[in-house]
């Protein structure tokens, strides 16, 4: 007798498409209580609102899928934003291009440090970027002084960069996507990106097979710091200030909407769609709870309770059945 | 030896320092103790005491501190004041417990002791200068939203910091006690911010989607006003609805510059430091001060002093296209 799944159990065996289904739901709910909520203009708003959050999830997903862990995208984040600020104070005529490839640039280095105290001191990366978190965060009050950055300050292309409309997205949501479709590419068809999965799906079996596992969690900590770096440059421009706070604790969003996403925090299991949806879906509940009034105190609790929530599922869905290998004999 | 040689060197710069102010033995000699040099904030504070200063004739401001926000640091500037004999001090404290022993024993010498901005322990100081107190704020604030709203009246909304920060629940208790003394306004909702730029900026676009008839907002918080400023900006409100509250010009000259903030309001520092000085002068010119007094500070009126001797210099000092400008240089 063969154990074939029904056509649902298939489908929910995608989180990603309970997810979606999930996401789609709760718009059309919120919209027939507000109605502007679900206005195309709302909606474009609101993916200009998560673009930030998509792009640190995919990465981070990538990170965590090889057992590690970058707690520090959010101070690498702030630190980035903040020294390209200053270079605009300090060189208005730099190009916005210059600023976004700079940034890429200095996040990757960030990001680079991560990964060869993971790679080749050999430091558990959640020790690694515990510690780089606070140091990229203190050197942000360094450089800055604990001043602020100020929208006078920055020049109008600075700012206008993220903002630019085309297709009734902003530049910003066009980069989101550009990046899930990259990431998802990267994923499944580059050797590096089978390779990650490869490693996090199981260490040993990797190292026999010739894959060098430092080597890769090195170079997800370079992407996932490439990618926090481009996110500084875009929130501080987007938000029009930078300070030593800036995204405080957003690290733990991001982990958040990996986790709701599906990706195992024990590593090997994940998806760029699975990531972006799972940030999507945070942001439709950070926007919504505020147009439905709902008490500050019970946001927090309603968010809390969405992450432990998609935890238990995870565990659950990820239990790895015993198989038997021997029929049992029934004389 | 190289140590010696400094402390030799710090030592003759001391006495040198002494020697200067001993040439104007009869003057009124008042140790202006900061937090930190190098601060806009109380160099605007030193300019308004060396106003006093002049308007009084027979003064004479010592401007000192240490190079950082530390306790420590401002017990050797006050040591130092003592050995010059200085006939006032008036301190903006880094630590209210740790500055008390050394400025009872400043007093011991008859040295009259006030602390202005930052308090100390009672038992520490003859009085202390609050730039201003929270009714005086919640007045202020509510008076601002008044005047971009107008004579017909109209909506507004509140924008705070968390819903647990002590000072910001009791601005927004006063407001509401003054609320009713502007018949044509009407709250319709208070949202927090948290004081993170995002979170701020993300419930400001949610009041303005929610309230088409939305006319003020008041953000109390620095964080909140310029997230406000900003969200308002970006989403084409710039005069349906106005951004006011407490922030700081430097971070809000840009935001008047564009129109979403009219006006504002923060403690002005020069008004401080002028009524520090006046009120140490008076002190150590034979006027009684301490639990339930009063002292007459110049062109600021007279202060009252409440029965922990503490007292409020005026109502917030209010900011608009005229003077921003001028105080965005200095804080």
């Amino acid at each position: 007798m063969t154990n074939t799944p029904t056509p649902l159990a298939r489908i929910l065996a995608h989180r990603e498409w309970i997810l979606a289904a999930i996401i789609v739901l709760m718009t059309v709910g919120i919209g027939t209580q507000e109605a502007f909520f679900i206005s195309p203009d709302n909606l474009s708003e609101l993916l200009d609102d998560t673009a930030i959050l998509i792009m640190l999830a995919m990465v981070q997903m990538l990170v965590i899928v090889t057992r590690c862990i970058d707690l520090s995208v959010a101070s690498n984040l702030a630190l980035t934003g903040m020294i390209v600020a200053l270079i605009n104070v300090a060189h208005p005529e730099t190009p916005a291009l210059v600023t976004l490839v700079m940034s890429v640039g200095i996040g990757a280095v960030l990001g680079a440090f991560n990964g060869i105290l993971v790679w080749l001191v050999g430091i558990p990366s959640i020790v690694v970027t515990l510690g780089t978190m606070s140091i990229y965060r203190g050197m942000v009050f360094l450089l800055s002084g604990g001043e602020w950055v100020n929208a006078h300050e920055m020049t109008p292309q600075f700012l206008a960069f993220p903002r630019e409309v085309t297709l009734g997205l902003t530049t910003l949501s066009w980069l989101a996507i550009i990046m899930i479709v990259l990431v998802a590419l990267f994923c499944r068809y580059s050797a590096t990106g089978r390779a990650i999965f490869a490693i996090g799906g199981n260490p040993k079996a990797a190292v026999y097979a010739g894959l060098n596992v430092g080597k890769y969690q090195f170079i997800t900590f370079c992407i996932s710091g490439a990618m926090a770096g481009l996110c500084g440059y875009l929130w501080v421009s987007r938000f029009a200030v930078a300070y030593t706070e800036v995204a405080l604790a957003f690290e733990l969003q991001v982990v958040a909407a990996c986790v709701i996403g599906g990706i195992s925090i024990a590593g090997g299991i994940g998806s760029v769609w699975g990531a972006a949806l799972g940030a999507i879906f945070l942001g439709l509940i950070k926007n919504a709870l505020p147009v439905l009034g709902i008490s500050p105190f019970w946001q927090m609790a309603i968010s809390g309770g969405v992450i432990v929530l998609a935890v238990i599922i995870n565990s659950r869905s990820e239990k790895q059945v015993g198989r038997r290998i021997l029929r049992e004999v029934h004389q | 030896m190289k140590f010696r040689k400094s402390l030799l060197a710090a030592a003759a710069l001391v006495f040198g320092l002494a020697t200067v102010s001993a040439q104007a033995a009869d003057n009124i000699r008042v140790g202006l103790v900061v937090k930190s040099l190098g601060n806009g904030f109380f160099e605007a504070a030193r300019d308004g005491a060396m106003e006093a200063a002049k308007e009084v004739g027979n003064a004479e401001v010592i401007y000192t501190g240490p190079t950082s926000t530390t306790a420590e640091g401002q017990i050797e500037s006050i040591n130092a004041l003592m050995a010059q004999h200085v006939d006032a001090i008036a301190v903006s404290a880094n630590d209210p417990n740790a500055l008390a022993p050394i400025l009872k024993r400043a007093m011991q010498r008859g040295i009259k002791v006030i602390s202005w901005d930052s308090g100390v322990a009672q038992d520490a100081r003859i009085v202390h200068l609050n730039p201003s107190n929270n009714e005086l704020i919640g007045k202020t604030c509510v008076k601002l939203a008044a005047d971009v709203v107008g004579d017909g009246g109209g909506d507004i909304a509140i924008l705070s910091a968390t819903p647990t920060s002590t000072n910001q629940n009791i601005w927004i208790g006063e407001m509401k006690k003054a609320l009713p003394d502007y018949s044509g306004l009407k709250l319709v909702d208070t949202v927090y911010g948290d004081d993170l730029a995002d979170k701020s900026y993300r419930e400001t676009v949610a009041l303005l989607k929610k309230y088409p008839d939305l006319k003020a907002i008041v953000a109390p918080t620095s964080v909140g006003i310029v997230a406000a400023a900003q969200a308002v900006e970006d989403q084409n409100m710039v005069g349906k609805v106005f951004v006011t509250g407490l922030g700081l010009p430097s971070e809000l000259a840009g935001h008047v510059e564009k129109g979403s903030v009219k006006s504002f309001a923060i403690w002005n520092p020069i008004d401080l430091g002028y009524s520090a000085m006046m009120i140490s002068y008076k002190l150590a010119t034979g006027a009684q001060g301490g639990p339930n007094s009063k002292i007459e500070a110049g062109r600021m009126g007279t202060i009252s002093f409440d029965e922990n001797g503490d007292g409020a210099m005026s109502e917030p000092f209010v900011y608009d296209a005229s003077n921003v400008e001028k105080f965005a240089k200095i804080f």
